[in-house]
C-alpha cells in the first residue's frame, strides 16, 4: 500500500505535495483528502501574469512542475499569527489560463465551483486533479497553514503569489483524471425532480 | 426663519460616523449574526447528506473560531456596502458624510486586518484601502442616522442577475428566473445561500430591492405581502430540491432563506433582480 494513502481519523486520505503521478491517478472524484506540504496561492491577477509570461517565453517566478495552486488571497496577517483568514475563490475565472499552466507542469488545483470543458480535458490529458475547498470557513482553514512566504508579484497585495506550508487541509476531489465530476454527481444524487 | 430651522437640527459629528462605520465593518466580518447561526444550526440538523452535514458543522465551527480569535469569517471581507438612513433633521458637522464613511471603511480594513478587495475595473490595480464604498442613502423623517454596514463578497455577487421580464411572464416567470439563477450559481456562490429578490421599480430599483431584501433576518417571512410570502416559501422548497447542497457537494440544504421585496413598475415592464448571498451573510447596524 502506498504510504501516502494512510487513512486519517475521519477516513480522509492523507496526501503530501508534490502529488506524484501514481497518487494523482488513484484519486477519484468524491475522495476526501487532508492535504499537507507546500502549495502556492494564485488567483486572477497572478494567473494573468503567469500566463502572459508563458506566452511571451519569459521565465516564471515559480516552478510549476507538479505544483499545486490554491486559488486564494488571504486576509492580512494579524500580529503573532502565520496568516489571516484564507479560503478558495471561485475557479472558473482562472479557466482561460489554466490549460496553459497545466501544459507547463501544474498538476493540482484547489478552488470552488465548476471548471470549463477545456480545463476538464487538460486535467484528463495530463493526469492533473482539481480539489474543492469549502468557501466561508477561512478562519478554520487558516489553522492548517503552518508557514507562509511571499514568493512573487508582491505589488498585487492580497493577490500576490505566496508559498504556504499546510498541514491536513481538508479538500475533496472534484475532477479526477478519468473525467469524473463530483458536483455533477452530487446534483444527480440529491436533486428531487419536481412533478 | 432659516436660522430658527437650523437650531432645531440635531448635530452629529462626522467623527462619530467614522467610528461607527469602522466598528460595524470589523464586527460584521468577525461575528456572524445570531439569525444566520440559528439557520445554519437548523440546517445541520435537517441535512441528510453526510458530506453536507460535515460542511455545515465546519461552517459553524469556523464562525466560533472567527468570533473568538477576531479573525475574518471569510477571507473575502467584501466590498463595503452601506445603507444609510439620514433623518432630515440631522446636520452633520466636522466633515462630509461621504468622507466620514470612507474614513471609517479605511480604518476598519486597516485596523481589523480585513482584506482590501477593491480595484480598478480595467487595470485591476488595488485601491489598497477598500474604498470607495458603495453607499445607498435615504433621507427620512426624524433626527437619527441609521448606518447598516454590509460587507459583500465577490463569489455570490458574481452569480447575481437582473432581467427585464415581460409582464406576461408574471409571478411564474419571476420564480423560474430565481430558480435558474440559483441553479447556474451552483457551488460558485458558496451555498447554502440566502436569496434576495427585488421585483418591480426600474432596473436599478429592482437590484436595490434585492440587496435590501438580504437585510431581513434569515428565515423570517414576508409580513407585507401574502403573494410574496407564498412565493418565498415555494422557492425555498424548490431551491432545496435542487440537490446542490452545502458547498455544492450535494444535499438537501441549498438555501437558508428567501426574501423578496416588491414595488410597482412601468406598465411595459416586469423587472426582477436576484442578489445571492453566501452563507457568510454579514450585516451590522447602529443608529446614532
Amino acid at each position: 500500500m502506498n504510504p501516502t494513502f494512510a487513512a486519517g481519523e475521519d477516513l480522509s486520505l492523507r496526501l503530501t505535495t508534490p502529488l506524484s503521478a501514481k497518487t494523482r491517478a488513484r484519486l477519484k472524484a468524491g475522495d476526501m483528502v487532508l492535504l499537507s506540504g507546500d502549495i502556492y496561492t494564485a488567483r486572477d491577477a497572478a494567473h494573468r501574469r503567469l500566463y502572459e509570461a508563458i506566452v511571451k517565453g519569459l521565465p516564471l517566478p515559480i516552478d510549476l512542475t507538479t505544483a499545486t495552486i490554491f486559488y486564494a488571497a488571504p486576509s492580512p496577517t494579524p500580529v503573532g499569527k502565520v496568516i489571516g483568514s484564507i479560503g478558495p475563490t471561485t475557479s472558473y475565472r482562472m479557466d482561460v489560463f489554466t490549460p496553459t499552466l497545466i501544459e507547463r507542469g501544474l498538476r493540482g488545483m484547489i478552488g470552488k465551483g465548476n471548471r470549463s470543458p477545456e480545463v476538464v480535458l487538460a486535467i484528463k490529458r495530463y493526469g492533473a486533479v482539481y480539489f474543492g475547498a469549502i468557501g466561508g470557513i477561512a478562519a478554520l482553514t487558516a489553522s492548517c497553514v503552518k508557514h507562509m512566504e511571499m514568493v512573487a508579484y508582491e505589488d498585487l497585495g492580497p493577490e500576490a503569489i505566496r508559498k504556504l506550508t499546510v498541514l491536513d487541509m481538508p479538500v475533496v476531489v472534484i475532477n479526477d483524471a478519468e473525467g469524473n465530476d463530483l458536483y455533477a454527481r452530487a446534483r444527480s444524487d440529491w436533486s428531487i425532480l419536481s412533478e | 426663519m432659516e436660522r430658527k430651522t437650523a437650531q432645531r437640527l440635531r448635530r452629529i459629528d462626522a467623527g462619530r460616523i467614522t467610528n461607527a462605520v469602522r466598528n460595524l465593518f470589523i464586527k460584521a466580518n468577525t461575528m456572524l449574526g445570531n439569525d444566520v447561526l440559528g439557520a445554519l444550526s437548523r440546517a445541520r440538523d435537517r441535512e441528510e447528506s453526510p458530506i453536507g452535514r460535515e460542511v455545515l458543522a465546519k461552517i459553524l465551527a469556523n464562525a466560533d473560531i472567527a468570533r473568538n480569535s477576531a479573525l475574518p469569517i471569510c477571507q473575502d471581507t467584501g466590498l463595503a456596502v452601506l445603507f444609510l438612513e439620514v433623518g432630515q433633521d440631522v446636520r452633520i458637522v466636522g466633515g462630509s458624510l461621504q468622507d466620514a464613511v470612507a474614513e471609517g471603511v479605511r480604518r476598519a480594513y486597516a485596523e481589523g486586518f480585513l482584506r482590501k478587495s477593491v480595484c480598478d475595473p480595467f487595470t485591476r490595480v488595488n485601491t489598497k484601502d477598500n474604498t470607495p464604498a458603495v453607499i445607498h442613502c435615504d433621507i427620512v423623517p426624524g433626527d437619527h442616522l441609521r448606518i447598516i454596514a454590509m460587507p459583500k463578497g465577490g463569489g455570490s455577487e458574481n452569480m447575481s442577475r437582473a432581467r427585464m421580464l415581460t409582464p406576461s411572464a408574471g409571478l411564474e416567470g419571476v420564480m423560474q428566473f430565481v430558480l435558474e439563477t440559483v441553479e447556474k450559481a451552483g457551488a460558485n456562490a458558496c451555498p447554502p445561500v440566502i436569496v434576495g429578490i427585488g421585483i418591480g421599480g426600474s432596473l436599478e430599483e429592482a437590484c436595490l430591492l434585492a440587496k435590501k431584501a438580504l437585510l431581513r433576518p434569515v428565515g423570517a417571512k414576508n409580513e407585507d405581502d401574502e403573494r410574496l410570502a407564498k412565493m418565498e416559501s415555494d422557492l425555498y422548497e424548490k431551491i432545496n430540491a435542487l440537490g446542490i447542497g452545502p458547498a455544492g457537494l450535494g444535499g438537501r440544504v441549498t438555501t437558508l432563506g428567501v426574501a423578496a421585496l416588491m414595488k410597482p413598475c412601468h406598465i411595459a415592464s416586469l423587472p426582477v433582480a436576484v442578489n445571492l448571498q453566501c452563507h457568510v451573510a454579514r450585516h451590522r447596524e447602529e443608529t446614532l
